[in-house]
């Protein structure tokens, strides 16, 4: 069985069915991505897993427990940690409160002096900022914030939601060979990205997602040179990559 | 200068009480997104809690430990039952439950109690000379008081790992639920807190006016509520200001000869901060999040 089993799950706003029968899993040690234009239903989806949207069907199980039931605040404590579309870090508290309340549901005060050295060590920037208001950071720099928080809670599998939303190119290569490096060091990854060339070409496997349903799946690169892909959500012609 | 000096003092002192009180609805207010127009009758509460107990003992600080221990008890049960069934509601609706508490409790208690107000002195401390000057020492009492709650819930705010997941949970519930932030329980200490200092509040007003009754609380609970939002609703520090400006104004008038006035005054200064800076003296403009 996969570590993060979603079956046939829907979610509505209202009476819009915004997420329609959407299945798909994530292996341990896996990076998987959902990739869709903006609309298709991808953080709507994280946040049904997450607890912070309610479904209204399906299931979401992870490591064999059933996440619909369990309260947002605890699903961190079974190992899934997000970090959400448009960062959210808290922007009145410094960039070390925001670390440690990361840590919040952590009770091993020791270690997580050890995994606040170990994110400073990923991001050296955010060592510079300890002290510094959270909001007065850049967007670059508040995605690592992000990225740092969700980290220091020891996370088994990392949800990331749009995490090159709004960065420069620059910060984009930082954030996905990050992302590439938590992952090689054991953490799964489930990455919703619009930048689809970029999840891609680090994503073990990848979902499509159009108007609340998974259209394709394969592996990245399958994906990456399917013609039908590269034309809707790679902005090219449909040649396939020599 | 003397007179100028005990007015001062009086004003500080008055506006640590209403500092207290605004604490309660600043918090409240940042934390779970709601005016809990009841906060001023957990004053009341605390004052008959206050009466019934230091008729049975004689005691004066047993009587405020059980007022603090009542009204949290009553805070914590208020939020449970009257407010998080109705949490995602719409604000109007929270509005309207809350002035359902505050009569729920105004009848319960004139169910107890009867309507007619009774004399509670519980201390009485008298009057101590500082050079020229005359002060009593219960506005001391109130004012040092006051002062070291402030610091403690400060410190408490700023340097705890509860305190910080507050100002997570008012800056952004979904981002701290996903930091595994229990925000019901969050929520559920702050009103704990809030109902604390207004049991506070409640024993210092009747150092100052010793009698209950129903209505105690209403007119501090709005103008702690003024002060509040003087100060800019949602923000600590400003709940602080905010009370200690309109005491130090309030005794002023009443130093003045103006006591017919206070009110108007209080509330055009009201008026004149708001129309000047919207979101109050420390508030911050913030970003409504879809």
């Amino acid at each position: 069985m996969a570590l993060l089993e979603v079956e046939n799950l829907e979610v509505y706003y209202g009476l819009i069915r915004a997420v329609k029968g959407v299945s798909f899993y994530a292996e341990r040690g896996e990076i998987v991505a959902l990739i869709g234009a903006n609309g298709a239903g991808k953080t709507t989806v994280l946040h049904a897993i997450n607890g912070l949207q309610p479904a209204r069907g399906g299931t979401v199980k992870y490591d064999g427990r059933d996440l619909l039931k369990t309260p947002a605040h605890k699903i961190v404590r079974l190992g899934l940690t997000q970090v959400p579309e448009g960062r959210r870090v808290f922007s009145e508290l410094s960039v070390k409160d925001n670390l440690l309340l990361g840590a919040y549901s952590r009770k091993d005060k020791k270690e997580i002096k050890d995994t606040l050295g170990y994110v400073f060590e990923l991001f050296p920037r955010l060592s510079e900022r300890v002290s510094q208001a959270a909001g007065t950071l850049s967007g670059g720099e508040q995605q690592m914030l992000a990225v740092g928080r969700a980290l220091m809670s020891k996370p088994e599998t990392l949800l990331l939601d749009e995490p090159s939303m709004g960065l420069s190119p620059l910060y984009v290569n930082v954030i996905f060979d990050t992302i590439k490096k938590i992952n090689e060091q054991g953490t799964t990854i489930v990455l919703v990205e619009q930048n689809a060339k970029k999840a891609l070409s680090i994503a073990a496997r990848a979902y499509v997602l159009e108007t609340g349903k998974i259209v394709r799946e394969g592996t990245g690169k399958e994906l990456l040179n399917d013609p039908a892909i590269r034309a809707a959500y790679l902005g090219q012609q449909a040649s396939p990559v020599s | 200068m003397s007179k100028l000096l005990e007015t001062l003092i009086g004003g500080l002192s008055q506006g640590g009480v209403y500092a207290l009180i605004a604490l309660g609805y600043t918090m409240v207010y940042g934390i779970a997104k709601m005016l809990n127009f009841a906060h001023g009758d957990i004053i009341m509460v605390g004052g008959y809690t206050i009466m019934v107990f230091f008729y049975q003992t004689g005691m004066p600080i047993v009587a405020l430990l059980a007022a603090i221990v009542v009204c949290i008890a009553v805070g914590l049960l208020t939020e449970r039952l009257a407010y998080r069934p109705l949490r995602g509601a719409s604000p109007l609706a929270v509005l309207i439950t809350a002035i359902g508490v505050s009569s729920l409790l105004q009848s319960l208690t004139q169910l107890i109690f009867g309507t007619a107000s009774s004399m509670v002195i519980v201390n009485t401390f008298g009057t101590i000379k500082i050079g020229s000057l005359v002060v009593e020492v219960s506005t001391l009492i109130t004012l040092f008081s006051a002062a070291a709650v402030m610091l403690a819930l400060t410190l408490f705010v700023n340097k705890t790992k509860t305190g910080k997941a507050m100002l997570a949970v008012s800056e952004d519930q979904g981002a701290a639920k996903l930091m595994g932030i229990g925000v019901n329980r969050v929520i559920a200490i702050t009103f704990a807190v809030g109902s604390a200092l207004a049991a506070l509040a409640g024993y210092f007003s009747l150092l100052k006016s010793p009698s209950v009754s129903i209505t105690m609380g209403s007119l501090p609970g709005i103008k702690a509520f003024t002060a509040a939002v003087i100060g800019g609703i949602g923000s600590i520090p400003g709940a602080m200001l905010g009370g200690i400006l309109l005491g130090v104004i309030e005794t002023a008038c009443n130093a003045a000869g103006l006591a017919n006035w206070t009110l108007a005054i209080e509330f055009a200064v009201l008026i004149v901060i708001l129309l000047v800076r919207p979101t109050g003296l420390l508030g911050k403009k913030r970003r409504e999040k879809v």
